[in-house]
């Protein structure tokens, strides 16, 4: 049957020569590649020394934002979790009570909020979906860890700490959010 | 019969049918929305205007076309009169007006709110509403208020369509739910918060189309779209004991009356079943319900993601 790319080659079985057979014409040529090599510029970084400057556009870690007076936002609406195509957001919800007023936004806050890292496929659609600015991915990488628990990231490491705070302005910045 | 024509669609009906019922016998996108209007309670309508139609032609003996729109709900039928719903601008227009007026004093707080996925003015808003609101001024705000054991109510978020208070009066023997006030001033209230606890005051959170009346039993339990709605029965003295429960796994979150397409309770051998308290909010074991099979869910609603049923149409299909 005829080829359809064309790319296709006739296997030849001849018999090889005496300097084929010597090898060393095509490793001493292999080596020459390898020396070369060392006078080139270095494509790894020195991690954790030398960091990468991401793109804006990167995606990674969730953050779940506070305001300005540190009460978080999420108001454990649901639509992250309904957006979400892997299914790695489950959360439950609580009623806020009198005297918490300084500690969630809304009356209705995330008691429970996780993320499963191994699940997520950082799409971004939480971050879409959220109408409380709460949710964010920031640029910063997922650790890895010896446990499969230890990927679902649950309240502690997801919310922002307020001395500490997670800059998301180029999160803002891309995509529809620049526009408006 | 008398015969009317509803975006030019001719239908036979009975004389005294309203507008409303009469395009409810064609179905589909010829009904109107109604947010007051509420069949199984006598009185209901004529509050939202949400139902605004065009009549272009009155009837055969005065085919003048009438000077403004009409609410369908409680205007009836003439012989040859032409009705234009979604056919007329000025209807789509005008109904667009009503959403932004209904949304005047309506809190945006659809995150925070219960009703939300399953809420008449959230699709209204979807289907009508405009972008922004041009209101500037501060919307009322009134502190949530628990009605009786079982019912939170949240004054900001109603529309003033008096169903709840209809269904006071129609499903209960003494009244202790009504309006207070007039006007924009109008609210809501038991008389001097007293507590509603008839057997049946539990359908005025299915009766409410926005989140005003909310299941105490079942607050900021979960987002209705997380939940699976089952058809489940019982045996109760007091009501049919026909029922939706909203389960989430094995958990019951919530009971609710069967609700039919335009989110009114089912009505059986023309006795419409509403379910008594005992039911709504004290049976949350899957032990005391017969999981009949699920509910069916408009492809439209947000509730039926993730929602699976098999019936004999979906198979066909």
């Amino acid at each position: 049957m005829q080829s359809l790319s064309n790319r296709s080659k006739v296997v030849s079985n001849k018999p090889m020569t005496f300097l084929e057979r010597m090898y060393l014409p095509v490793i001493f040529g292999g080596m020459w590649i390898t020396f070369k090599h060392l006078f080139k510029k270095n494509v790894t970084l020195q991690y954790p020394e030398e960091q990468k400057v991401f793109a804006p556009v990167y995606r990674g870690q969730h953050v779940l934002k506070r305001d300005e007076q540190g009460r978080e936002n999420c108001t454990a609406c649901g639509l992250c979790a309904v957006a979400c195509p892997a299914e790695a957001i489950t959360m439950i919800a609580g009623e806020r009570k009198k005297g918490d007023e300084d500690k969630y936004r809304e009356e209705k806050y995330a008691e429970v909020y996780e993320i499963n890292m191994l699940r997520c496929i950082f799409c971004g659609l939480c971050e879409e979906a959220c109408p409380k600015e709460a949710i964010f991915l920031t640029d910063r990488i997922v650790p890895s860890q010896y446990e499969r628990e230890d990927f679902i990231m649950g309240k502690d490491t997801l919310v922002e700490d307020m001395n500490n705070r997670i800059d998301i302005s180029l999160r803002q910045m891309t995509g529809k959010r620049g526009e408006k | 019969m008398i015969k009317v024509t509803i975006d030019d669609i001719e239908i036979e009906v009975e004389e005294g049918t309203t507008i409303m019922n009469a395009a409810r016998m064609i179905g589909g996108d010829v009904v109107p929305p109604a947010m007051c209007y509420y069949s199984s309670l006598p009185g209901t309508g004529g509050k939202c205007r949400t139902c605004l139609v065009e009549i272009a032609a009155g009837s055969t003996k005065d085919p003048r076309p009438m000077p403004k729109l009409m609410v369908s709900c409680s205007t009836t039928v003439q012989d040859g009169m032409i009705v234009k719903n979604r056919t007329s601008e000025k209807v789509i227009e005008n109904r667009g007006a009503v959403v932004e007026f209904l949304l005047i004093n309506h809190p945006l707080d659809c995150p925070v709110c219960d009703q939300a996925g399953e809420c008449d003015l959230q699709d209204l808003g979807f289907s009508h509403g405009k972008e922004g609101s041009r209101y500037e001024e501060e919307k009322r705000t009134f502190e949530p208020i628990d009605i009786g054991e079982n019912i939170k109510l949240h004054m900001n978020r109603c529309i003033l369509c008096y169903r709840c208070v209809h269904v006071a009066n129609q499903l209960t023997d003494q009244r202790v739910h009504g309006a207070l006030h007039r006007g924009d001033h109008t609210e809501i209230s038991t008389y001097i918060e007293k507590a509603v606890d008839n057997d049946f005051s539990g359908n005025m959170i299915d009766v409410c189309p926005v989140g005003a009346l909310t299941d105490r039993s079942a607050r900021f339990k979960s987002r209705v779209w997380f939940l699976k709605p089952m058809n489940a029965s019982c045996e109760c003295t007091k009501c049919s004991g026909k029922a939706v429960v909203w389960m989430f796994g094995k958990q019951m979150y919530r009971v609710t009356t069967r609700q039919d397409q335009y989110g009114e309770v089912e009505v059986k051998d023309g006795k419409p079943e509403w379910i008594c308290n005992e039911c709504r909010f004290d049976k949350k074991d899957l032990e005391q319900w017969t999981i009949e099979g699920p509910r069916h869910i408009s492809r439209n609603s947000v509730i039926s993601q993730g929602h699976y049923e098999v019936s004999k149409t979906n198979l066909l299909k």
